[in-house]
């Protein structure tokens, strides 16, 4: 072997005994200053990476990556969204043209009209001038290609209600630990968790968390039996006793402002009854 | 020492020309940003590459804590992300990395366009990078779903009801995806999964593969 360090592969027919020429043909086609790849190029490659790498890791740092609840088939009201570059093929389908009954227009007729193009682009285009001026008509509808891919996306996304939308984001949602043996538990499960969620989290488009409210127990008992803005009366169904369990349970779990006065979580269950007692 | 060991090694299995053949060409100068700055319009294709490698680097670290299961699946992502060291660096990286993708297969798309650089011989090359670019759309497709989240489950449905309109075997596709004709559920979570991280990653690799083999052969197309 002419470029290896040491023997030769006598008879072996894996590779050719003899000069074997590795390095491709030289570029005089395109005289000029010309640099071997390696190890120059590659050096100053190496830099353009290492700076990409800082900017790329500065956005990922500064920008959390999103994490929506948990995923829930019943969640009545949820528009559906897909990640920003299929948004110009959603947006497609709005209209009318490529709806409804035509619906195949938007989803397989013009995406596979366009993505079929660009894939036979070098048969569809065969002359050999290469400069764009050479040819005008390839050039043209890809530049109308590309305004129209960014207006549908810019269409798209302007008309999504992003405030709305982060109200089912997981850093949107409230953190609260529950004492699932708090005797109260039991009896917010079956009256109040279908709306305010499993741990008083809350519900996005159905009911808000429970978590800091600026009622006392009293209150809480009110609103449970009455109901208060959107929330319908006798939501709870139950014993009075049953609703002062509930009380000091959202009060506790919550972190209310009577808890604070309270203390210990599930032995206050004493004092709440006194507060009843003196309603 | 490191060069003893290389010696050794070539000495058996004569390992110079295999590197050498990658390692050893030219830039021309028409595509050195050095020498003009125009020319980093060039450096598009090696960063989708780059940011390929995060993608592959990064998805083989978050497969460490991900369940690809229904009851699982959104809690692991959310552990990884609130309570594993760095877990949200790396999951950022995936999640941000599929949008840079994209950016930059983009921009690539462009520059290899706008410069006529699929013309003969390259029409091949073309064909094999426009099925390298579904292909890193359908990783984001079948990549989307897997935190299990709401607009994951939510944006999967209406994908899949986009697979059900092509005409004649539109349920097929739908039911080849999903598991099921109708049902979103715990099949299509396992089934994306599969795809997302086995079936186009090998893809991805033999599209790859042969796009940077035709490239070597016929080296950069020339200044305009
Ligand atoms: C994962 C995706 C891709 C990767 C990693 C990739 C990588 C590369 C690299 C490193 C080059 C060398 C020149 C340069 O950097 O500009 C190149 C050239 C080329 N790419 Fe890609 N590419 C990808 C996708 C595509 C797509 C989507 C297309 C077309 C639609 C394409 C078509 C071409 C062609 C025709 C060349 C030769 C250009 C010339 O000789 O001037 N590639 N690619």
């Amino acid at each position: 072997m002419q470029k290896g360090k040491g023997m030769k592969f006598v008879g072996d027919s894996r590779i050719k005994v003899g000069p074997k020429q590795t390095i491709p043909k030289d570029y005089s086609e395109y005289p000029g200053r010309t640099e071997p790849f390696w190890p120059n190029f590659l050096l100053k490659e190496w830099l353009v990476g290492a700076v990409f790498l800082i900017g790329f890791l500065c956005l990922v740092a500064a920008h959390p990556s999103p994490l929506e609840i948990k995923a829930d088939p019943n969640t009545s009201g949820y528009i559906p969204l897909p990640d920003w570059y299929f948004l110009f093929l959603y947006e497609l389908l709005k209209y009318e043209f490529a709806a409804a009954e035509y619906v195949v227009i938007g989803t397989i007729g013009i995406p596979g009209l366009a993505f079929g193009a660009l894939l036979l682009a070098p048969f569809l285009d065969s002359k050999p001038g290469r400069r764009p001026t050479q040819r005008p008509i390839a050039v043209i509808l890809m530049l109308l290609a590309v305004v129209s891919v960014f207006w549908l996306t810019y269409e798209s996304a302007s008309a999504v209600n992003w405030e709305e939308r982060a109200e089912y984001s997981v850093s949107n949602m409230t953190e609260v630990e529950v004492d699932k043996d708090h005797a109260g538990y039991e009896v917010y499960a079956n009256n109040c968790m279908s709306c305010h969620g499993d741990s008083l989290q809350g519900v996005p488009g159905m009911a808000p968390d429970l978590v800091d409210l600026p009622y006392d127990a009293a209150a809480i008992k009110d609103i449970a039996q009455n109901g208060i803005g959107e929330m319908p009366a006798d939501m709870f169904t139950g014993s009075d006793e049953e609703l002062n369990q509930l009380a000091d349970f959202i009060m506790t779990a919550s972190g209310g402002e009577a808890a604070e006065g309270e203390g210990e979580g599930s032995d206050s269950e004493d004092s709440s009854e006194g507060e009843d007692s003196a309603e | 020492m490191l060069n003893k060991i290389y010696d050794w090694i070539d000495e058996r299995l004569d390992v110079t020309p295999i590197w050498r053949d990658i390692a050893d060409h030219e830039v021309p100068e028409h595509v050195n940003p050095a020498h003009h700055f125009s020319a980093f319009v060039y450096c598009f294709g090696g960063l989708t590459f780059f940011v390929v490698v995060i993608q592959i680097l990064s998805g083989m670290f978050l497969t460490m804590y991900y369940v690809p299961d229904i009851e699982n699946a959104w809690e692991s992502v959310r552990y990884l992300q609130t309570e594993v060291a760095h877990g949200q660096i790396v999951r950022g990286m995936h999640h941000w990395g599929a949008s840079v993708v994209i950016v930059m297969i983009f921009l690539h798309t462009l520059r290899v366009f706008f410069q006529g650089a699929y013309k003969k011989p390259r029409e091949l090359n073309w064909v094999v990078g426009v099925l390298l670019f579904f292909v890193i759309l359908g990783l984001g497709f079948t990549g989307y779903l897997l935190p299990w989240d709401n607009k994951a489950f939510f944006a999967t449905q209406v994908g899949l009801e986009i697979a059900e309109s092509v005409p004649f075997i539109g349920t097929e596709i739908k039911t080849l995806l999903a598991g099921d004709p109708t049902i979103v559920g715990a099949q299509t979570l396992t089934r994306f999964f599969a795809i997302h991280v086995f079936f186009l990653p090998a893809v991805l690799f033999g599209l790859l593969a042969a796009h940077f083999i035709m490239i070597r052969r016929q080296g950069i197309s020339g200044p305009l």
